[in-house]
């Protein structure tokens, strides 16, 4: 989240999309409900109505996968209003805190010129050359701006151009969503454009789960930015987090792509922390206004590497960055990736802590079998769950019942402590890192991940120190070491992430003290302030609110530098007055003399940088401010966004399995273009299914009553009296046409598999009317399988093993399939 | 009625259907989980019971606006406590009791199991429990009120649907969210305030007219159903007497 829970009470107006909030995230809904009793109006965009639904003022239907369309529509809906009602939005916001007025390469097309596709596609990679994804310089090396916004090459204009293609009726034949009802909300949302308004978006995995899910939330971030929405109190994206710490753990480079603190993976072009500063870090700017926070990235590197490995790192040996794995460049090792390398043979061992692929995997049935490849396998869980029991599942379309006696795999289960049972920090969506403690002793054998770890490691060191071999140093000469008792001490593991002053041994107060020279620690830079010669901020426990918008700041501790809304620089006009004044997130106050500010002052959160504000109170440009978006070398946010692989603004593409015959956007583009696909030589291998086999749309998700892939829920009696079984929704119609009734037993067919679940018959699902074309969708939640109490068909044997174009989430939000009423 | 009587307010604007408020209560009370399966609809189990003692609702209806053609409707129900209760009226034992603070609960150690409470409640709420033998339900999580805290559903509740207080901050609470809802809804109610049986313990604020969340109009102490049961109580009741009279003057001789 850019702001956190607490702060969705500010909000005006709640926009929640690819998200069920009141079911999956229901603690929301104390904020949600507040703001709503101020008066804030609740929109819930969703293929179904939902629990959310049920609360919201505007129910918007819409396929499944046809995100970018809607939200591509309201951008257009906004870029049209602000011409008509320019009174209406913060054009200063839009004119100085984004990148709207930046200059375009001449030779840059977008993909209603080019068929779909934007400026430099090569069909045969996959992939864009995005040599015309660039802004115009000037001589100097800065980006060029046109400030009245009307260039033809400018953002502002190359995004209306964009956008102008997805009007209400071409929306609607996309997405399905009535003119009237889209129409609704696009009015609705604007009306947080106004200066001194704030409308929020609340997302999670409906957003993500695509093979265009990155897309989709740029699409988001570009309406806020156009509504002024980032950085202010009741604004901002906000993703809540599938899980309680999966904050903290993505934070602490729980992804193959990221090292602690979100720096980038060294692949093997990086041969020296110095090419890879400069390649990734160094030298992007040349703007003096703009702070382009991450040419830091050295200091935070290298003193990542001391926290690593201690007086082993020496400038001599460049801080022993070549003990650092690296990737193979363009490589990819997310989560399916691994399975189609364990599938073909490659990998032959694997740990699962905490994770269930067996059922949450997509294509669970190919994943299942991809384990019986693998030499060993060690499950740590509180439960025995369908991983580690894999040989007993069962029977399917993809995979029939195999002898156990076949499968050489050697299982080891360890039995793992609950959240409860153990002491340490765990960081919400909201970036807060709060400590706990443990509540009760872990029964019987089980223990914390971190006792499990921790003597792996010293095994390994041990086993290293005895075989030796030419890279035993890089776990040789790992720091370890976390107390003399048998359990491992978190405080420990805290103040070595936090950091030390090396030539103090004090541990430092924030990451501003962090050094490129060596003479610094910290194990991830953005938790540089957590644990501090003061003591543990994470345990703070003041319930006091020093400001009127629930920042809390002394509860808990929250990164970056416990600045809890970030971009909040842009909470502020140029001169560093709130947009806002009932909500202000900071505001200046240094002292004023003949028009010009002469002292430093923020009050309120920390403030991005507390560098002047742009402007003086007379108005005239300072140059010793800075720019608000700090973490952008040009310190501007961006509308068009050169980072991503699959174009600078979102375009709607179908699914990769889709109900349509063509892109209803009009171009040859079926698919993202930049999606990668497996097996090209071998198609079939995909398990692609046609519209023709296979017309339903479908779609999963999770109950509230339920958690994850089921093992701790699904044991629990109280839980499986509420949601006793697996259950699949579909409209009325469909369920007429196929002769189905409410509570009858049925059967999904997809691609992949198959499963068997409980009909519910509802009104809350409505068949979608795409240009004349009726189109079904059905959902499934997708808790259950063959270990526990409560046992299920698992949706992921319907969901296919293919990800999102930039980052490899599976999608498991859109695909097709079929229903019938018999079961086997 | 006491002065500080106590009240739960039920606000149905707010709930997202969550059924914390259901687990909460079965965890406090350590109340057996219920072999269910799914029926088609949310709602699980189908119903109050002995070992449920709290039941969130769910009613499908349609919706009134363009922008919501569906309308997802939750009632969290259980025992509303009433100020005039029938269960106590009936019950021929003395077992259903009225704390000075106006909770009704059932003593497990009293309670013969003639089910007269659980045939005669205007809201069809305490229930028999086959193991026990006795009538069970909602008793207000007496024991934590004893000790200062609120009933489990109310703390569990994360959009404070479920409010509890005072009789009159809650009165007071119902009707500046009414004034609320009426914007929106003009047929916004508050359901159980002091004319509806001597005020119920547990009282709504509803968007909609009752009986859209199935609840009875205007519900009455059924007082023919109660002099039924006493008539066909006294029958078999000096059956017993003289049988037990028989016994202790034959144990006598």
């Amino acid at each position: 989240m850019t702001n956190h829970w607490i702060d969705i009470a500010n909000a005006d107006r709640i926009m929640i999309i690819g998200s069920n909030a009141a079911e999956n995230h229901p603690m929301s809904f104390k904020w949600v409900t507040k703001a709503m009793e101020n008066g804030a109006k609740l929109i819930s965009v969703d293929p179904r109505f939902t629990r959310t639904s049920s609360k919201a003022h505007i129910y918007a239907p819409l396929r499944s996968g046809t995100d970018i369309a809607f939200i591509d529509g309201m951008i257009n809906y906004v870029l049209q209003d602000i011409d008509a009602n320019p009174g209406n939005y913060n054009l200063e916001y839009i004119r100085e805190y984004t990148n709207a007025s930046f200059l375009i390469d001449p030779g840059f097309k977008l993909p209603g010129d080019l068929d779909g596709l934007f400026s430099g596609y090569d069909p045969e990679k996959r992939s864009y050359d995005k040599g015309s994804w660039k802004y115009v310089l000037d001589a100097n090396g800065v980006p060029q701006k046109d400030k009245t916004l009307k260039a033809k090459n400018c953002v502002f204009q190359l995004l209306k151009k964009h956008v102008e293609r997805y009007t209400p009726e071409k929306v609607r034949k996309t997405t399905g969503t009535p003119v009237d009802v889209f129409k609704s909300v696009c009015k609705t949302y604007a009306e947080s454009g106004q200066t001194g308004k704030a409308g929020t978006i609340m997302y999670a995995m409906g957003t993500t789960q695509h093979t265009y899910g990155t897309q989709n939330i740029r699409g988001y971030a570009i309406l806020q930015l156009l509504l002024a929405n980032m950085g202010v109190a009741g604004g901002g994206i906000n993703a809540l987090r599938g899980e309680s710490n999966v904050q903290g753990s993505t934070d602490m480079c729980i992804l193959f792509h990221i090292l602690p603190g979100y720096l980038k993976t060294p692949d093997e072009k990086d041969v020296s922390i110095d090419t890879y500063s400069t390649r990734y870090y160094e030298g992007k700017n040349k703007d003096p206004k703009s702070a382009d926070w991450w040419s830091n990235a050295r200091k935070y590197l290298v003193s990542l590497m001391k926290a690593w490995y201690g007086d082993k790192a020496t400038p001599e040996n460049d801080f022993a960055f070549a003990n650092v794995p690296k990737r193979v460049p363009g490589k990819n090792y997310s989560h399916i990736s691994l399975f189609e390398a364990m599938s073909d043979g490659d990998i032959k061992g694997l740990f699962c802590m905490g994770q269930n692929p067996a059922v949450a995997g997509p294509n669970c049935g190919r994943e299942r079998v991809s384990l019986h490849n693998l030499d060993w396998l060690v499950c740590a869980d509180l439960w025995s769950t369908e991983t580690a029991n894999f040989w007993h599942r069962p029977a399917d379309d993809y995979c029939n019942r195999v002898d156990p006696k076949e499968i050489k795999t050697e299982v080891f289960m360890l039995p793992a402590a609950a959240s409860v049972e153990k002491e340490g920090s765990i960081t919400n969506s909201g970036r807060w890192a709060q400590w706990r403690y443990a509540a009760v002793h872990a029964p019987g054998e089980a223990k914390s991940d971190l006792w499990m770890l921790d003597k792996l490691c010293l095994a390994l060191k041990k086993r290293y120190a005895k075989m030796g071999g030419p890279q035993a140093h890089t776990v040789l000469d790992l720091t370890w070491g976390y107390g003399p008792g048998d359990e491992p001490d978190p405080h420990l593991v805290a103040k070595e992430y936090n950091g030390y002053d090396l030539k103090t041994g004090k541990l430092l107060g924030s990451f501003g003290g962090l050094q490129a020279d060596g003479t610094t620690s910290s194990g991830n830079w953005l938790y540089c302030g957590m644990y501090t010669e003061a003591g543990n901020m994470a345990a703070r426990r003041n319930p006091i609110d020093y400001s009127n918008i629930g920042l809390y700041p002394e509860w808990s501790w929250c990164w970056p530098v416990n600045r809890r809304i970030i971009y909040n620089r842009a909470s502020v006009d140029m001169k560093g007055v709130p947009w806002d004044k009932e909500h202000p997130v900071i505001t200046f106050k240094g002292a004023v003399a003949a028009g010009k500010y002469t002292s430093k002052a923020w009050l309120g959160d920390v403030p991005d940088g507390g560098w002047f504000p742009l402007a003086n109170p007379d108005g005239s440009l300072r140059a010793d401010a800075k720019y608000p978006f700090i973490m952008k070398p040009e310190g501007h946010a961006r509308l068009f966004g050169m980072g991503l692989a699959d174009g600078p603004f979102p375009e709607h593409y179908e699914p990769i399995e889709s109900p349509l015959a063509a892109n209803p956007m009009g171009h040859a583009t079926m698919v993202d273009p930049a999606v990668k696909l497996w097996h090209v030589d071998k198609p079939k291998e995909n398990f692609i299914g046609t519209s023709k086999e296979f017309p339903i749309v479908g779609t999963t998700y999770r109950v509230t009553e339920h958690w994850q892939a089921g093992a701790m829920t699904r044991n629990l009696p109280w839980l499986c009296e509420l949601m006793p079984e697996v259950f699949v929704e579909m409209s009325e119609e469909l369920a007429e046409e196929k002769g189905i009734k409410n509570g009858e037993k049925i059967t999904v067919t997809s691609a992949r598999g198959k499963m068997e679940a409980v009909a519910a018959v509802t009104r809350r699902f409505k068949p979608f009317q795409l240009n004349g074309k009726t189109v079904h969708e059905i959902g499934v939640p997708w808790h259950w399988g063959y270990e526990g109490k409560s046992c299920g068909g698992s949706a992921n044997c319907l969901t296919p093993h293919v990800g999102d174009a930039n980052t490899m989430i599976p999608e498991y939000k859109a695909f097709l399939c079929d229903v019938k009423k018999e079961v086997s | 009625m006491s002065a500080d009587r106590v009240t739960m307010l039920i606000d149905v604007s707010k709930c997202i259907g969550c059924r914390a408020c259901q687990v909460a209560c079965k965890q406090w009370n350590q109340l057996k989980a219920e072999e269910t399966q799914f029926s088609g609809t949310y709602q699980n189990p189908p119903a109050l019971s002995g070992n449920t003692w709290t039941l969130v609702r769910f009613n499908e209806v349609e919706g009134k606006s363009p922008n919501k053609t569906t309308e997802w409707l939750f009632r969290k129900d259980q025992c509303h406590h009433c100020g005039e209760a029938t269960c106590e009226q009936v019950c021929p034992t003395g077992a259903i009791q009225r704390t000075d603070k106006g909770v009704v609960f059932i003593n497990q150690s009293i309670c013969a199991g003639c089910k007269y409470c659980v045939e005669t409640c205007p809201f069809q709420t305490p229930h028999p429990d086959h193991e026990t033998g006795t009538a069970r339900k909602c008793w207000m999580c007496l024991d934590r009120l004893q000790h200062g805290m609120e009933p489990a559903c109310a703390t569990a509740c994360p959009t404070d649907t479920v409010r509890f207080g005072t009789r009159v901050e809650m009165l007071d609470l119902a009707r500046s969210r009414l004034a609320e809802l009426k914007k929106e809804n003009p047929d916004a109610n508050i359901y159980g305030d002091d004319d509806m049986l001597g005020g119920l313990g547990v009282m709504y604020v509803l968007p909609e007219k009752p009986s859209v969340y199935d609840l009875p109009g205007n519900p009455q102490i059924p007082h023919s159903k109660i002099y039924y049961r006493w008539a066909m109580g006294i029958i078999p009741g000096l059956a017993i007497l003289g049988g037990i009279w028989a016994y202790l003057t034959k144990d006598e001789s």
